[in-house]
């Protein structure tokens, strides 16, 4: 106990002589939210358990907890083990590591602060990134005995890839370095040039210890050479977001209206950036409707202004559109809007990114479907490296276009986190897969259009006197998708319809001949078959497809380009023991020998259809009867 | 000061109100889980603030345990009846019947009337979003906890299998049976909560405040003598002396404090120099040592 000193926030007497005088000092704290970033040993618990120490967030009970589990646990010898405040769940505390997010909070007379405390290991640059996001500043520790490390490169690259301006190098561990300026120096010279080199422009160096408590609370004897501010002594002082994003053009994204009654009608949301008053003119995007703002209204009564960060109600002057997943911005400067992006993504599933599969993409309050390309290059997080890559795996970071299936209303994450900033959410898991940062619309989205044509998708059907349709046969590989799907289209034929076979060998030898058998590679082999397929159907066609498509979700994603009701789904059921023993082409032996990789049904899943339009059980059914029941159910 | 730069509380109700936004517009039936506490008592002040000048859209939902202290009883009938929402209070039949009572069956008092109690009440209705009123400074397992916390049909929870939150981007999208548990007061502290009553007026229980009340003394811990059935120890007498309450739950398991603040502005004097935190008072958390509070959630207390 002899190296903890008496906790120094204490305001006792202020409190205690006059606490209305204490209270009304209290009322008009700001608030700094930061991350603390370092590897497993640079002390970052330590440092953390120090702040709550000092500012006197750690009461009796919780100190005598503290001091028994240090003797029993602790890592401090019979020191109290700040770490030990810091480090929640059960089984983060068996293996004494911290796994997850956790937030921390304490208060100084200026401030109010919320810490985002994040792990340093590799595998869990998810978590650093989902605390950078809300976070004003980084601190980021280095070990003064070991120096810029691998993990510090990869702190810094995220904490500057989230748009953090304000970072703090806590050069931690002074104490055990003798408060050595040469090593501080040297330290600093290495890390000023990395950080140059990935366009930090500036950063706030402090030496500390956690564990002592030097050029925490206030100057160190110990470094009579440092002249520069504390750690508490900044974070008090530095400039908060929401300051810098009340300068920007007024956005509102609307996430509630509220209408009690015909006579009310208000939208209700958080203010982005910018201000508003009654009076401002404003323009409702995507529909591009203006009006004027009449009222802002709270509980406590109208306001005269309001900022970005509050959350408020706004009345026009006219009955214009206006809905959830709008956004309500400045009249004569309004964001943009697009459906085509090159973006920032960082992977965050198990299961990889699929370019070409439509996942959820939530951004401010718009919720649209989206769909990924491959990526441009993924980077390489310790050396900043750009590497080519064909997908994304967990903890990956890759800048890739995507595209979306409506207009969405954006602007680049540098000038607007809230309509820059998005997750994605996987269709059928309901994950949240992934975050990423929109750069910029790609000009293909405004400057490709539409050709309308003259003769008509109706037109083409009425002159071959046909329904199209896409007669979408799945199973597994075996099953006799290709004989059935063959004498059906043999039938139609005799029937004078106009059909087309898409056979998936076929289509592998041309069109799709670059793809292989991953799983995303095969996301993109089905989608390219559907867009064939839908300009098939344009053309008044009954097209006829035979393809393992082994996901729900690109089945889906087909259906879904189709117009409603032209899309039927044909599943040959064949178990799997039935088409390995008929084996034609002798792949299931492949695949059982390890010689096949990624083989449906063996190493990699299908997912049957839960609801097909046609089902054939290839058990009791022969092709020829299978092939009547299809023609019979598309031409009845 | 600078006009622009809001101040921590406005920030905090900010970020409060846009949760609860998100939560009407995205679920299919949320419901406000009211335990008359401080907490709660800010929780609802947010959420008429959220909706205003709509009553908020959703019930309230007390999860009675027939062991709460009178005065709780009272103002969660006004509040509802103020805030012109609906109120629902739900008691474990199955604990009625049997006379589940904190004196008599220890840990199965709390996980007969209010976790069971809880799950029960969500099915029942058929709730897929909750609001609670925890925070994260309150105990450590909480401070990981997401701010949409997602259930299993069963109720539990999984530590190591939390969704991500970036920004301000809640993904409220549930598998089938799965609920969602949303804690829109996360990062408020204690101290954050006392000055919001204070700048708002937002009525609390009188119990927060000190006031001559009958006490008795047991296991270190001072208990109200709260209505009759409180069963006496041979030779234990109801002692009048000054109390108030930190935390409040059901009154046989809540100590007190001697105290003799008996205005907000005292109650928050005397909470910025007491030495001890606020959760000392409660039986709950002194089980299975350190991860007491963890054990409990994944089983599917809130």
């Amino acid at each position: 106990m002899t190296d903890i000193a008496e906790p120094i926030y204490k305001t006792d007497a202020l409190i205690a002589q006059d606490i209305d005088e204490y209270l009304k000092v209290h009322e008009h704290k700001t608030m700094l939210r930061f991350i603390t970033c370092g590897s497993v040993d640079d002390g970052k618990s330590t440092l953390i358990g120090r702040l709550l120490y000092d500012s006197k967030m750690i009461f009796e009970d919780q100190l005598a907890a503290l001091e028994a589990d240090s003797k029993k646990v602790g890592t401090q010898g019979q020191e109290i083990d700040f770490a030990l405040l810091v480090d929640g769940l059960a089984a983060e505390r068996e293996q004494g590591i911290t796994i997850d997010v956790a937030y921390r909070f304490f208060a100084t007379e200026k401030r109010k602060f919320i810490v985002a405390d994040t792990p340093g290991h590799e595998q869990y640059t998810r978590n650093m990134v989902t605390g950078a996001s809300t976070a004003d500043l980084a601190v980021i520790l280095i070990d003064a005995r070991k120096g810029v490390l691998t993990q510090t490169r990869r702190h810094s690259y995220l904490a500057h890839l989230i748009g953090i301006k304000n970072i703090v190098l806590a050069i931690n561990k002074m104490d055990l370095v003798d408060y050595d300026q040469a090593v501080y120096d040297g330290i600093l010279k290495d890390y000023t040039e990395f950080a140059n080199s990935i366009g930090i422009k500036a950063f706030t160096p402090i030496p500390i210890s956690g564990f002592k408590g030097d050029n925490i609370t206030g100057p160190s004897a110990n470094t009579p050479w440092y002249k520069g501010p504390a750690l508490i002594e900044h974070l008090e002082t530095v400039e908060v977001n929401s300051a810098t994003d009340a300068e920007k053009p007024f956005r509102m994204p609307v996430q509630w209206v509220n209408r009690p009654n015909l006579d009310f009608r208000g939208f209700s949301g958080l203010i982005a950036t910018g201000t508003v008053k009654p009076g401002d003119a404003v323009r409702v995007l995507p529909s591009g409707k203006t009006s004027t703002v009449t009222r802002i209204v709270t509980l406590g009564g109208d306001l005269d202004q309001a900022v970005a960060g509050q959350s408020v109600t706004l009345c026009f002057a006219d009955e214009i559109d206006c809905s959830r997943g709008d956004v309500i911005a400045l009249a004569d400067s309004p964001p943009q809007t697009a459906d085509q992006f090159e973006a920032t993504i960082v992977w965050m599933a198990d299961e990889e990114m699929l370019p070409g599969r439509s996942y959820w993409l939530k951004i401010g309050t718009q919720t649209v479907t989206a769909t990924i390309q491959q990526p441009k290059y993924q980077v390489n997080v310790n050396t900043m490296e750009h590497l080519a890559a064909k997908t994304l795996e967990l903890n990956a970071i890759g800048v890739a276009n995507l595209s979306t299936d409506k207009q969405i209303v954006f602007e680049p994450y540098e000038a607007n986190r809230t309509l820059g900033g998005f997750i994605l959410i996987d269709k059928i898991s309901n994950a949240t897969v992934a975050a990423g940062m929109l750069h910029f619309s790609l000009r293909r989205a405004q400057n490709v259009h539409w050709q309308a044509t003259d003769v008509s998708r109706d037109f083409h059907a009425g002159l071959k006197n046909q329904k199209p349709a896409v007669l979408w046969f799945t199973g597994l590989s075996g099953a006799g998708k290709s004989t059935i799907a063959n004498l059906v289209e043999k039938k139609l034929a005799r029937m004078n319809r106009h059909t087309f076979l898409l056979d998936g060998d076929n289509v592998r030898h041309g069109l799709n001949k670059d793809l292989g058998f991953t799983d995303a590679d095969r996301v993109e082999n089905i989608r390219r078959v559907g867009e064939v397929a839908k300009l098939m159907t344009d053309a008044g066609l009954i097209v006829i497809t035979a393809f393992i498509s082994p996901f729900r979700s690109e089945r889906d994603m087909v259906r879904q380009m189709m117009q409603p009701g032209e899309f039927v789904e044909v599943h040959i059921d064949t178990p799997l023991a039935d088409a390995e023993a008929r084996d034609v082409k002798g792949l299931y032996k492949k695949a059982r020998s390890g010689e096949l990789k990624n083989f449906t049904g063996i190493d990699s899943p299908y997912e049957a259809p839960h609801d097909p339009e046609i089902h054939i059980d290839t058990t009791s059914l022969t092709a020829e009867e299978a092939a009547d029941l299809i023609v019979a159910r598309l031409i009845p | 000061m600078d006009a622009k730069t809001l101040t921590h509380l406005e920030r905090l109700e900010a970020e409060s109100i846009h949760i609860l936004r998100e939560v009407v517009s995205e679920a299919e039936k949320p419901v406000m889980l009211y335990s008359v506490g401080k907490d709660s008592a800010v929780m609802l002040h947010l959420a008429r603030k959220a909706f205003y000048p709509s009553p908020p859209p959703f019930p309230l939902l007390h999860v009675d345990t027939t062991w709460k202290f009178q005065a709780m009883y009272e103002l969660r009938d006004r509040m509802a009846q103020e805030s012109g929402m609906e109120l629902l209070v739900y008691q474990n039949p199955e604990a009625a019947e049997r006379g589940i009572n904190p004196f008599d069956h220890g840990p199965l008092h709390t996980d007969m009337w209010k976790t069971e109690g809880l799950k029960q009440a969500l099915n029942l209705y058929g709730f897929d979003a909750a609001f609670g009123g925890a925070r994260r400074d309150e105990e450590k397992s909480r401070a990981k906890e997401r701010i949409f916390s997602f259930r299993t049909a069963s109720h539990g929870w999984d530590p190591k299998n939390q969704r991500p939150e970036l920004w301000n981007l809640y993904n409220a999208r549930k598998n089938k049976g799965e609920s969602i548990r949303v804690f829109p007061i996360s990062n408020w502290t204690e101290l954050d909560i006392w000055q919001y009553i204070h700048l708002n007026d937002v009525p609390i229980v009188p119990l927060y405040f000190a006031d001559q009340r009958p006490t008795v003394e047991r296991d270190g811990m001072l208990l109200m003598v709260d209505d009759d059935r409180f069963p006496l120890k041979p030779g234990e007498e109801p002692v009048m002396r000054s109390i108030r309450f930190r935390t409040l739950g059901c009154y046989p398991l809540t100590g007190a404090v001697e105290s003799e603040a008996k205005t907000l502005r005292e109650v928050i004097q005397e909470t910025l120099l007491t030495t001890t935190s606020e959760r000392q008072g409660r039986a709950i958390d002194k089980d299975a040592g350190g991860a007491g509070m963890e054990k409990k959630k994944q089983e599917g207390y809130f």
